[in-house]
């Protein structure tokens, strides 16, 4: 299967098999104009198997997003064809406006217009907790 | 400006000052009886309550203040739709202090993010309750004079008992605590609560479902009610009311200097007949709750 490079854009790599859909909705990818494409279960020396993404325009993408999902995944940024910058893909300390608390007693269920925030309780665990009612999040 | 939203707020140290001051607070209350001349303190409480409330209003007066009140949630604009941040920036620009009884997980929280004055959780859903920790921490310090080396037995709802998670966060630590958890199955200490807290601090502790083979061992009884207003299911909450009663008869292999604590109401889960034991202190508590929230106004607002 042959994808295009792109020429201006993002593609998250090494991500791991079977999250790169999860990854898609939570960058909510599929509200976006330009191409994007989805490779799943590519073979990797490294990893087996991998999904890469690859988004072909000028975006913003949540890189703390990307980091709950899998801190392995890595971010290159394309400018006319070239990488230009790697980043490195660490656990945010803080999630703000990334996953919803789904605890129905959190007052984050109710009240107005309040960020969804979820700090990062265990590093190693990856365990994140509402910042409002510690409930933890289900990832 | 400091607000009080969960008992780890606190350090040890603070925790050790604010047990002084309400010492100094039950030998010589006149000298703090004009401490908050001219404060007001508020109260919203969109949960029913009767003894954190009162004893909030009681405490502001006692220091000389004065309390603005608002009956329940129904009469308060929160019945309009208000939200908790609207609340919490409108009551600001009424009074010196706020404390905020709310059904929803972390509500005082939102409060203490948009207010300009202290806020105090009075209890948020079955989340955190820390002025009732201030009120157990004064009860074990004045009752066994100490808050390290105890046997610490904590009865009934675990899995909902936020008074629990508190007291069992806050006493994590001091030196060599161990605790005995004794609930029904269904309603045992939520796991984040031992890996988070008990784990860590490398203290002891063991479950069971049997108070009375493990009621010798115990230095400190903290029995609480299976709470109706935790429950989705009425019926899991009728199979699990009754699971713990309290009798003298339970009692007979408790240590003589044990003491038997509640944060109340009680229902039925500590016969009446106990009341009279020289043990129970659930009454005394509520005292202590009182003194303790005192101490906590005088912090917040910075009095000397």
């Amino acid at each position: 299967m042959k994808i295009d490079s792109i020429q201006n854009g993002i593609v998250i790599d090494h991500i791991a098999a079977g999250r790169g859909m999860q990854l898609y909705h939570l960058l909510q990818l599929d509200k976006l104009e330009c191409s994007v494409a989805i490779i799943k279960n590519v073979t990797s020396r490294k990893m087996g198997k991998k999904d890469i993404i690859k988004v072909d325009g000028k975006v913003d993408i949540d890189i703390d997003a990307i980091g709950y999902v899998d801190p392995k995944a890595t971010v290159n940024i394309i400018r006319n064809g070239e990488l230009v910058e790697k980043r490195d893909i660490v656990l945010p300390e803080r999630l703000v406006n990334v996953i919803r608390c789904k605890n129905p007693r959190c007052i984050s269920s109710t009240e107005q217009e309040l960020d969804q925030v979820f700090e990062l309780k265990d590093r190693e665990k990856g365990i994140y907790r509402c910042l409002y009612c510690e409930a933890k999040a289900e990832n | 400006m400091r607000s009080l939203i969960d008992i780890l707020d606190l350090s040890v140290e603070e925790l050790d000052e604010m047990v002084k001051v309400a010492e100094d607070i039950m030998a010589d209350p006149a000298k703090y009886a004009h401490k908050c001349d001219g404060k007001k303190l508020a109260t919203m409480f969109y949960e029913p309550s009767t003894r954190t409330r009162l004893s909030f209003e009681a405490a502001m007066y006692e220091l000389g203040g004065n309390v603005l009140s608002v009956a329940s949630a129904a009469s308060s604009s929160a019945a309009k739709g208000e939200s908790v941040a609207d609340t919490a920036k409108m009551i600001s620009c009424y009074a010196d202090i706020l404390a905020m009884r709310h059904p929803k997980e972390g509500a005082p929280l939102v409060a203490s993010m948009n207010a300009t004055i202290p806020v105090v959780n009075a209890g948020d859903g079955g989340h955190n309750h820390p002025t009732q920790t201030l009120a157990d921490l004064l009860t074990i310090h004045c009752e066994k004079g100490r808050f390290d080396n105890l046997t610490i037995g904590l009865c009934g709802d675990l899995k909902f008992g936020r008074t629990v998670h508190s007291l069992i966060a806050a006493m994590c630590r001091y030196p060599n605590v161990k605790f005995v958890l004794i609930s029904p199955t269904e309603l045992k200490l939520p796991s984040y609560v031992k890996t988070e807290h008990i784990k860590p601090s490398g203290h002891a502790y063991e479950q069971t479902t049997d108070l009375e083979a493990v009621m010798p061992q115990l230095d400190v009884l903290y029995m609480t009610r299976v709470q109706k207003e935790r429950f989705f299911n009425e019926e899991d909450y009728l199979r699990l009311k009754d699971s713990y009663i309290l009798t003298p008869e339970k009692l007979k292999n408790a240590k003589k200097d044990m003491i038997i604590m509640h944060p109340l109401p009680r229902v039925n889960e500590i016969s009446v007949a106990v009341d009279n034991d020289p043990r129970a202190c659930y009454f005394k508590q509520a005292y202590y709750g009182k003194i303790m929230r005192e101490a906590l106004i005088l912090k917040l607002l910075e009095v000397q």
